[in-house]
């Protein structure tokens, strides 16, 4: 799970510009969207299901689950490992 | 009130160099837009995350307003600050990276966040959200710098009582080749420099 969570931490800031950031500043249990976390906007919410489908083939066919699957850093790299099990 | 316009500054970004009312500000030789770019934000503390996100066009047309409104005080409130820009290229640089990434059928992944760049009017809105500017504005696209249609547009915009004040020039990007002249047109005479159709022709020409 901790190679997961960093590799994800790598491919957001990389898929989402975030320039003044790195993985040693994200905390995986943070929020992702929000006060007090990376303050992530709708756009960069869409960016992250293009990144699920794209290095994880995994689509999201029910977009309510959204908020849970991508609250946090901790919370994508579960429900990845989840669905990839599967 | 005093119905004359004046120009209260300007800003060019063209050949990685900067000028503020033909003063030099910042030069980073041998470098490609992007690296340039990234050098001016960290050289001027621009400190806006969002900057990075933006595309080639809106990152030039920011950093030029950034530059030029730091050096105004606007006296006027955001609901009476218009910005009228005018390009070439309209987003043709996004355009074409979009569809770079739409071609391929078998490997389909349009990206949400170059596709929100692909109108040429989103560097307008970058400059309005960062300084809460809701005035008039509007992107006018041409084959070369026309100072002409910029000032007939600026000035209809003041003589209808539209705005109080006017961000406007030329902010052109495509392929690495990318120019920026931003004009702050205003009441204010303190720079005493005459809002005219010529004076802004001479002062974009006036880049050597």
């Amino acid at each position: 799970m901790e190679e997961l969570i960093n590799k994800l931490k790598a491919e957001i800031i990389e898929v989402l510009n975030l320039e003044d950031i790195s993985p040693g500043d994200i905390d995986a249990e943070s929020p992702l969207f929000g006060e007090g976390g990376l303050g992530l906007d709708s756009i960069d919410a869409l960016e992250l299901i293009v990144l699920l489908e794209k290095n994880y083939e995994i689509k999201i066919e029910n977009p309510q689950d959204g908020k849970t699957i991508f609250f946090s850093i901790k919370s994508m790299a579960e429900y990845i490992t989840e669905h990839q099990a599967a | 009130m005093n119905n004359r316009l004046y120009i209260s500054g300007h800003c060019r970004i063209k050949d990685n160099r900067v000028e503020l009312n033909g003063e030099p500000v910042f030069t980073q030789k041998d470098s490609n837009f992007s690296e340039f770019i990234k050098a001016l934000y960290r050289d001027q503390q621009f400190q806006y995350s969002k900057f990075f996100k933006m595309d080639n066009l809106s990152k030039l047309g920011f950093a030029a307003s950034e530059i030029l409104l730091r050096s105004i005080h606007i006296n006027v409130k955001g609901s009476e600050v218009g910005v009228v820009l005018a390009n070439a290229n309209s987003s043709l640089d996004t355009d074409v990276r979009y569809q770079e990434s739409i071609k391929d059928k078998t490997n389909y992944f349009p990206s949400p966040s170059v596709f929100v760049y692909t109108l040429p009017n989103i560097v307008i809105g970058e400059i309005c959200i960062k300084h809460k500017f809701t005035g008039e504005n509007a992107l006018l696209i041409s084959e070369t710098f026309e100072a002409d249609q910029l000032f007939d547009h600026t000035m209809s915009l003041f003589k209808d009582g539209k705005v109080g004040s006017c961000l406007i020039g030329w902010v052109d990007y495509y392929l690495d080749d990318y120019d920026a002249a931003l004009f702050f047109i205003t009441r204010d005479n303190d720079k005493k420099t005459n809002f005219e159709s010529e004076k802004i022709k001479s002062i974009y020409q006036n880049w050597s």
